[in-house]
């Protein structure tokens, strides 16, 4: 395989390239329009594999591909044009963006949509209908970047009690919606970004025995659907007809995928509809049936790759609000692939959370790619910023 | 966003921070993504083999494809019981929008009972995968069908599934001989070999379809079918056959059978017929008989406990669990115990003053007829019924002897082949007595046997058996129910037949059986009147049963008696004399009247298996009876 290759090296390359030569330079029409080709490719090669797999998975119905691609077509379209504001454009619209994100979610509460047992829709009817959760997924960490940028590094323990709160009103107000996978998922990504800014080993430590002396507290506080699915968790079988159902067809059709898998289009738990929901959240059980472990390593090798280059992209960043960003998008992405990986594998509990870039929807995907846009715009636009 | 004046930033320590930190998260997804690798390859590689096997599980499923139940026929070729097909109603919860509209709709487009809502939804739940369609109702109306197919569109995932039930056509008058076949119950379940009924939902309950459930049942056959999540069966991997049961051919004729049933005319009571030579079931009927049919499909609570409450018991099998007194029908039995025994020679001749005593007791122990017969022999003993003749030879036998002789006869013993649940009764005997009630025996209870009363009890089955070694002087074939299973004739001789009843003097059967002729043919014989205009020659024995038992010298008459406390009328019979080919027991519950009627019933039955004529007219029967019911005779 070629990328194998050539992959490495490219990495290399970009370092070497001084920062700010000052040497007028001609510009590649990539950093023309300030996309990294990398990271563009390793994307476009996932949605691709994304759309084979889908294929199988949705019954072999072209129309649900077709439908998919049209997303990917304006999420990529999205990203590129968010590639095009500069970080410090970010940077000042997040405090907006994060305080109407607020507002929305208030909103929620108070008028939203109600769709399988919890309110996660917002609707201005016949105009639009989404989930103000989804946005807050970018304005959360961007918000505590931003103000981590304003502060001395590593952060002082008044800092964090900020960041502690400007996380925890958001996540809150996500998971009394309640939607528990979303408000795990803007916690980390959020998080992440302290973590990334330098929060002290001794208070991680504090927090961590913090936050595993609270674990009754939130049991108590659960919906019943949601410790339904904490206990399947912890045994599938004492539900096999219900909840248990899930996880015991994912786990098996992962497992009787074998080493080379049964083949495309050839999973018999997939195709004859034994898995349940999986074009959406269990679609890499489809994965794992028809292209074994192989195509699962590979699957996993290429979105190790993309946080690899992610990662690289942040680190190269020149100011702090910018690696912070990126550093949280990209990790973030990785969280999306462990959990969603992790639960229909059934080493972790089912928390409705897609898999990236692959799983059947519209809403994450533009999100994903939005994510993706900010941070090529802040490795594009790093040349500029120490002016 | 501007920054703080107080802070000085520091780009270069917040660069090596986020390095040391972004290094750190490249060790975490390494380790998570070891995590995720090491899971995937023990699902995929060492688990590998279970969860193929799990997949595969899914997707094949395994059919049993249940065996159609042999069918059963009379001794002509008649069917007496067969599979037809019935509509089963089955709902498949997944498919169904709302439960509770739908089986609302169900139950009210079926016309039921709102409790079966309940029911229905219960039932719904019953099964082991999603998908699965669940048995709501069985054996659906023509008229059920016409309705849920009128309004498909509006139950979806409600289904009607053809299904084969067995039928017994001549319920009533076959029930009790046939038995019947109902479900499986979780009793019945755990001693089943599942392999064997896998699918089948019923089994033989009672009657020959439980005795011969083995053959009729045959082998389930398997069907592996590829199915979907849904459970449709989307094509077809393999299968064996089912092995079918075997057809039974019985020795019961369907036309004695329900002439049997008619002539007991909704009396309770029971008439069994044997072929003596072959030992072959003509007929067996306990009357009241019962709808069986009812219990194939599951009976409703409010039928159910209808014949259970019933006084005259329907669902009580009297040919072979009713216990009867037999009365003098057992006196030629005595008879030959006694010239067995040495006791009498068929020309010692007692005198009869009307009554018997024991010596140094007072007591009398009285002949039917007050006055007594005079000089008896062994032969007008019979024909005329004589007690006292029969006091003497008990007495003389002895209780020991006795028990012995009759044992032979098969009297407290099962004595059929094939015949399910059939009852051994009761040949008292010393040991028995001492048993029971802790009591000696005492020797007036010997004279109470030697006129068939006291505590001897027999079942309509062992008398005509009894009465079928008779006419085969004494040769034993053992009853049997069964003429050919699948084809294959049962054999001739079965195992734990008796052994043959030996006479020192072999014309000494004539001389037995020249009294028993003239019980219906002699001038003084107790059913004469049943005699008349016989076509051939037959011998038989009268009996009555007391209900309860009459003080000494104590006279009744039975007008003033509750029905249901009058005697018992019996009567076993033979014919014809030198060749037997029927031997008959009839009972005829409180039927008053001494023997009479049963011994219209018997001559009726041998009417009907002997001569050539078109089907008796039960209407003139019924007539004479009433005629000749009317006087009093004797015992």
């Amino acid at each position: 395989m070629k990328t194998w290759q050539t992959l490495p090296r490219s990495f290399r390359r970009y370092p070497v390239r001084p920062p700010d030569s000052g040497i007028a330079r001609r510009k590649s029409i990539w950093e023309r329009i300030h996309i990294d080709p990398w990271l563009l490719g390793m994307l476009l090669v996932l949605m691709a594999a994304g759309l084979l797999v889908l294929y199988s998975a949705s019954g072999q119905r072209i129309e649900a591909v077709i439908a998919q691609s049209v997303r990917f077509g304006v999420a990529l379209v999205g990203m590129v044009i968010i590639a095009q504001f500069s970080p410090s454009t970010f940077l000042r619209w997040a405090p907006l963006a994060y305080g109407v994100g607020l507002a929305m979610l208030v909103a929620v509460e108070v008028a939203g949509d109600v769709g399988m047992g919890a309110k996660r829709w917002l609707e201005i009817p016949g105009v639009i209908r989404f989930q103000p959760s989804e946005m807050m997924k970018l304005a959360v960490p961007l918000m505590v970047a931003a103000y981590l940028n304003r502060c001395q590094l590593p952060p002082r323990l008044r800092d964090i009690v900020v960041c502690a709160v400007i996380i925890g009103v958001p996540v809150l107000l996500t998971a009394i919606q309640p939607d528990l996978g979303t408000s795990l998922v803007v916690a980390s990504a959020a998080v992440i970004v302290v973590l990334l800014a330098g929060l002290s080993w001794r208070l991680i430590a504090l927090v961590g025995a913090f936050i595993a002396a609270g674990l009754p507290v939130l049991w108590m506080n659960m919906h019943n659907y949601q410790r339904q699915r904490v206990l399947t968790f912890l045994d599938p079988e004492s539900d096999p007809l219900g909840a248990g159902w899930n996880i015991i067809q994912s786990t098996t059709a992962i497992g009787s995928g074998g080493l080379w898998g049964k083949g495309w289009l050839q999973g018999t738990q997939s195709q004859l509809e034994f898995l349940p929901e999986r074009h959406t959240d269990f679609i890499i059980a489809v994965l794992g049936e028809e292209f074994g472990l192989v195509g699962m390593l590979m699957l996993l090798c290429l979105y190790v790759m993309i946080v690899g280059r992610g990662l690289w992209l942040a680190t190269s960043s020149q100011d702090t609000f910018g690696r912070l960003v990126a550093g949280s998008i990209i990790l973030t992405f990785f969280i999306y692939v462990f959990v969603n990986v992790g639960m229909v594998s059934g080493i972790l509990p089912v928390v409705g959370v897609p898999l990236p870039l692959v799983s059947y929807g519209g809403t994450s995907s533009v999100t994903l790619l939005a994510g993706f846009g900010i941070l090529m715009s802040i490795h594009a636009h790093r040349r500029l910023l120490p002016r | 966003m501007p920054q703080r004046p107080d802070t000085l930033k520091n780009p270069g320590q917040e660069l090596r921070i986020f390095r040391v930190r972004a290094l750190l998260a490249v060790l975490v997804v390494v380790i998570l993504t070891g995590l995720l690798t090491g899971r995937l390859a023990y699902l995929q590689i060492v688990q590998h083999d279970l969860y193929s096997t799990r997949s595969e599980k899914n997707r094949v499923r395994v059919e049993p494809l249940p065996p159609n139940r042999g069918l059963i026929y009379d001794r002509n070729g008649v069917l007496l019981a067969e599979n037809r097909p019935t509509y089963n109603l089955t709902l498949v919860r997944e498919r169904v929008d709302s439960l509770e509209e739908t089986l609302t709709l169900l139950v009210e487009l079926l016309d039921l009972p709102q409790d079966d809502i309940e029911a229905f939804n219960v039932r719904s739940r019953q099964r082991q995968r999603p998908f699965q369609p669940a048995l709501l109702m069985s054996d659906l109306s023509e008229d059920q069908i016409a309705r849920l197919a009128v309004n498909r569109h509006r139950l979806p995932g409600v289904e009607v599934e053809a299904q084969l039930l067995r039928y017994y056509p001549d319920a009533e008058v076959m029930a009790h001989a046939l038995g019947y076949v109902g479900r499986i119950n979780a009793e019945e379940l755990k001693t089943l070999d599942t392999g064997r009924y896998a699918g089948t939902h019923f089994i033989g309950k009672t009657g020959v379809e439980r005795f011969y459930e083995e053959e009729l049942h045959g082998q389930a056959g398997l069907r592996k079918v590829e199915t979907n999540a849904r459970g449709r069966v989307l094509r077809e991997l393999g299968r064996t056959d089912p092995v079918p049961g075997k057809n039974l051919t019985l020795t019961l004729d369907k036309s004695m059978q329900a002439l049997a049933y008619e002539l007991m005319d909704g009396r309770r009571g029971s008439i069994v017929a044997i072929a003596p030579a072959t030992g072959e079931i003509l007929a067996m009927v306990s009357t009241p008989g019962f709808d069986s049919n009812q219990f194939v499909t599951g009976i409703d609570v409010a039928s159910y406990r209808g014949l259970q409450e019933d006084l005259d018991l329907p669902l009580f099998n009297r040919a072979i669990r009713g216990h009867y007194p037999p009365g003098s029908t057992i006196k030629p039995f005595l008879a030959l115990a006694g010239l067995i025994e040495g006791a009498i020679t068929p020309n010692s001749t007692i005198n009869d003053p009307g009554f018997y005593q024991l010596p140094n007791d007072s007591r009398r122990y009285r002949n039917w007829l007050r006055w007594g017969h005079g000089r008896v022999d062994m032969e007008r003993s019979i024909a005329v019924s004589n007690n006292t003749y029969y006091y003497s030879l008990a007495h003389d036998l002895g209780i020991d002897k006795l028990h012995e002789q009759m044992s032979n006869f098969g009297f407290g013993q099962r004595v059929a082949h094939d015949v399910q649940g059939e009852s051994a009764a009761l040949m008292p005997s010393r040991d028995w007595k001492r048993a029971r009630f802790n009591q000696p025996w005492y020797p007036g209870e010997t004279l109470s046997v030697g006129i068939g009363q006291g505590y001897w009890q027999v079942t309509p089955l062992q008398l005509a058996s009894a009465t079928a070694a008779l006419a085969n002087q004494g040769r034993w074939v053992k009853p049997r129910i069964a003429m050919e299973i699948g084809g294959e004739p049962l054999a001739r001789d079965l195992p734990d037949t008796l052994p043959d009843i030996q006479l020192d003097n072999e014309a000494w059967w004539d001389r037995v059986f020249s009294g028993m002729e003239k019980v219906l043919t002699g001038h003084e014989g107790t059913a004469r009147r049943t005699g008349v205009g016989l076509e051939y020659r037959m011998g038989g024995k009268s009996g009555t049963a007391q209900v309860f038992s009459l003080g000494q010298d104590q006279r009744y008459n039975a007008a003033e008696l509750e029905e249901r406390l009058r005697d018992h009328a019996l009567f076993m019979a033979f014919a014809p004399l030198e060749d037997p080919q029927i031997a008959v027991s009839v009972i005829v519950e409180n039927a008053g009247g001494g023997s009479t009627h049963a011994a219209h019933l018997a001559r009726a039955m041998t009417d009907a298996w002997l001569l050539d004529n078109e089907a008796p007219d039960i209407d003139e029967i019924k007539e004479e009876l009433e005629a000749d019911t009317a006087g009093v005779e004797g015992n």
